[in-house]
């Protein structure tokens, strides 16, 4: 895993080296048979997959793949229709979403989903509210909204902000949980490349001061290249590969299903 | 919970119960707004003084529906949950109360029969909100059920005329109704204060006053921001670490005592009830008093309520059978042409004509203290 860390900024690093070193007791996230049928299609099929602490994985594959079940399955979104889900050592399987986001996950969603007709101010806090009251509470907000780059635009109501924005805001209120493990489904899709930047280096930044864990779906492989310490591809419902960005993009058969594939669309 | 985290240090009891009253989910957050929010409850107090004695006892029925009307805003305006079964709540403790006070005689059977009853009506809705809430119901199911629950109410009670049905004292009586049902009263033994006329009408004006404001602190609490975050996205809410199932079920619970409270109140207007308040009329009117008002706001559905029924009285007076038509048309218009509601409509009228006037001295966003509020 340490040839995954060139490029990045040093705390990512030590980061990584610490994990390679790392036992079990570093497993942040497990899964272990997960198995998800919707009637006849199987769109998760007997996934383990694991997740270490402080780790930033992306999780590829082509449309169809499983992706965003596997991310509900972790959630609670979903129940898994065998298997189980294990969060820092404690089995979640049977937890409702809000009690697992308690234990320390969070999500934003694919299609960003703030709350429209509030404020931008009002997105922050209610995060924020459920953690920390008074001073704390206002430090954190003001926190949050400078982080999200929106702090000028706090009292905006959160549908006139653009896309951009809009993931943004989203993934300051998942981040301002204070998670261990953080889960993006699809945050750059429809972004400008400057957009981009901005999301990778937010992800990258929150991953080495926080030290919070991320599992990131992402089709773009630029993106996927810039931030990944470490790739899971799914095909099929299935556990493709897993490896070091370089491992996958060697690979001829992630070629084939994936990157520019010509047999799969 | 409850306390706004602004600078609270700073200010004194009074600027924290000021703070506690304001905040983005409540219309009405200026000086202004509190000077004419006194002037019209000076008006309400001195009301007896200049009205006839009939048009008070009127008002008091218009002030107990506006306790429903309020549940209802609560639940669906602020939680998003579209319930057609407050009048069913709203029933329960009307019968629950006569009951009660018509087997224990004297003032302590009617506080018993009030306590009785908001808390059957809280009982019912919790037991019917775990059940859809828990049970994975949402959305318009929870609205047809919930009317469902009410029809098969009605159904029941209309079938309750005979012996079997006596409760004790008290007769259910069928689709006649239960007649005989005694004022609210204080005292012990000898009542010293009796709540009828007058004293009800006073007594329905404190209820929604402490209500109004009780809710305005609710709705701008950390919890009330929760119940708007669940009207506006179950699932951002609950991936955010909030029990949505909770919130709803608490809130269902909350509003079904608030409808019963109101049903209590109505029944000692007229000392009576039947099966016709949990008509398929009936449970339209709540729905239609918070839609035409103003959903998400409290000033709006109990604007509503006192206008659209001392609308339907004077239409019934003057054109008779008419009068329902005339009045359903009346909604029909304005829900379609303002569909956020009355008051929101005429705020926005309001702001439109000040922007148009380049009108910059408006203080709707100022708060008693003088700091601007978003």
């Amino acid at each position: 895993m340490s040839d995954t860390a060139d490029g990045m900024d040093p705390a990512v690093k030590q980061t990584s080296a610490e994990l390679a070193t790392g036992v079990d007791t570093d497993t942040i996230l497990q899964t272990e048979g997960l198995t998800k049928r919707f009637g006849g299609l199987t769109a998760i099929d007997d996934v383990d997959f694991g997740v270490e602490a402080g780790e930033l994985r992306c999780l590829i594959g082509p449309n169809g793949a499983g992706k965003s079940t596997l991310l509900n399955l972790v959630t609670g979104a979903l129940s898994p229709s065998e298997g189980e889900v294990y969060f820092e050592g404690h089995e979640i399987t049977g937890l409702d979403p809000h009690e697992r986001i308690r234990h320390g996950l969070s999500i934003k969603f694919q299609v960003p989903s703030v709350y429209e007709d509030l404020t931008v101010r009002e997105n922050v806090r209610l995060p924020i509210q459920r953690l920390a009251a008074g001073s704390e509470r206002d430090e954190r907000m003001a926190d949050a909204l400078s982080a999200s780059g929106l702090s000028a635009k706090a009292d905006v109501t959160a549908s006139a902000l653009s896309h951009g924005e809009q993931q943004q805001l989203e993934i300051g209120m998942a981040a301002s949980l204070d998670p261990d493990l953080l889960l993006l489904d699809e945050p750059v899709a429809g972004l400008s490349v400057d957009e981009r930047t901005e999301i990778a280096d937010r992800i990258t930044q929150l991953n080495a001061e926080r030290d919070i864990a991320f599992v990131v779906i992402e089709h773009d492989t630029d993106f996927v290249a810039e931030i990944a310490d470490h790739i899971t591809v799914l095909h099929q419902g299935e556990t493709f590969r897993e490896g070091s960005i370089e491992e996958i993009e060697a690979d001829p058969e992630v070629q084939r299903i994936y990157l520019g594939g010509e047999t799969d669309a | 919970m409850g306390v706004e985290s602004d600078d609270t240090a700073t200010r004194g009891p009074l600027g924290r119960l000021a703070a506690a009253l304001h905040g983005p989910n409540t219309m009405g957050n200026s000086r202004r707004f509190w000077y004419l929010f006194g002037v019209v409850v000076l008006l309400f107090v001195f009301f007896p003084l200049y009205m006839l004695p009939s048009a008070v006892t009127n008002m008091s029925q218009y002030l107990s529906l506006v306790l429903l009307a309020l549940s209802l805003a609560v639940v669906w305006g602020y939680t998003g949950v579209l319930s057609f079964g407050q009048v069913a709540f709203f029933g329960v403790a009307g019968y629950t109360y006569g009951i009660v006070a018509i087997n224990v005689t004297g003032p302590l059977g009617t506080i018993a029969g009030l306590v009785v009853a908001v808390g059957i009506a809280a009982l019912f809705a919790a037991i019917l909100g775990y059940f859809m809430f828990y049970g994975g119901v949402s959305d318009v199911y929870v609205t047809i059920l919930t009317l469902v629950v009410v029809l098969v109410l009605k159904t029941f009670l209309d079938q309750t005329a005979g012996d079997e049905w006596t409760i004790g004292e008290a007769a259910l009586g069928g689709f006649n109704g239960m007649p005989g049902i005694p004022d609210l009263a204080l005292g012990i033994g000898e009542p010293f204060l009796v709540f009828n006329d007058t004293v009800l009408f006073y007594a329905a004006l404190l209820a929604v006053l402490v209500t109004y404001l009780g809710l305005r602190a609710l709705l701008n609490s950390d919890y009330g921001r929760v119940m708007v975050a669940v009207r506006e996205d179950e699932d951002r809410t609950e991936m955010l670490g909030y029990d949505v199932k909770r919130v709803k079920l608490t809130v269902f619970t909350f509003g079904g005592a608030l409808a019963g409270l109101s049903g209590v109140l109505y029944v000692t207007y007229f000392n009576y009830i039947s099966p016709s308040e949990l008509s398929l009329t009936a449970a339209s009117l709540p729905v239609i008093w918070v839609a035409v008002g103003g959903r998400k706001t409290l000033l709006g559905p109990i604007v509503a309520t006192i206008f659209i029924e001392r609308l339907g009285l004077f239409l019934s007076v003057n054109v008779g059978d008419w009068a329902f038509v005339i009045n359903g048309l009346l909604l029909l218009v304005i829900v379609l042409l303002l569909p956020e509601g009355l008051l929101p409509g005429l705020r926005d009228l309001v702001s439109w004509i000040g922007d148009r006037r380049g009108d910059s001295d408006t203080d709707d966003t100022t708060d008693p203290t003088g700091e601007v509020i978003e």
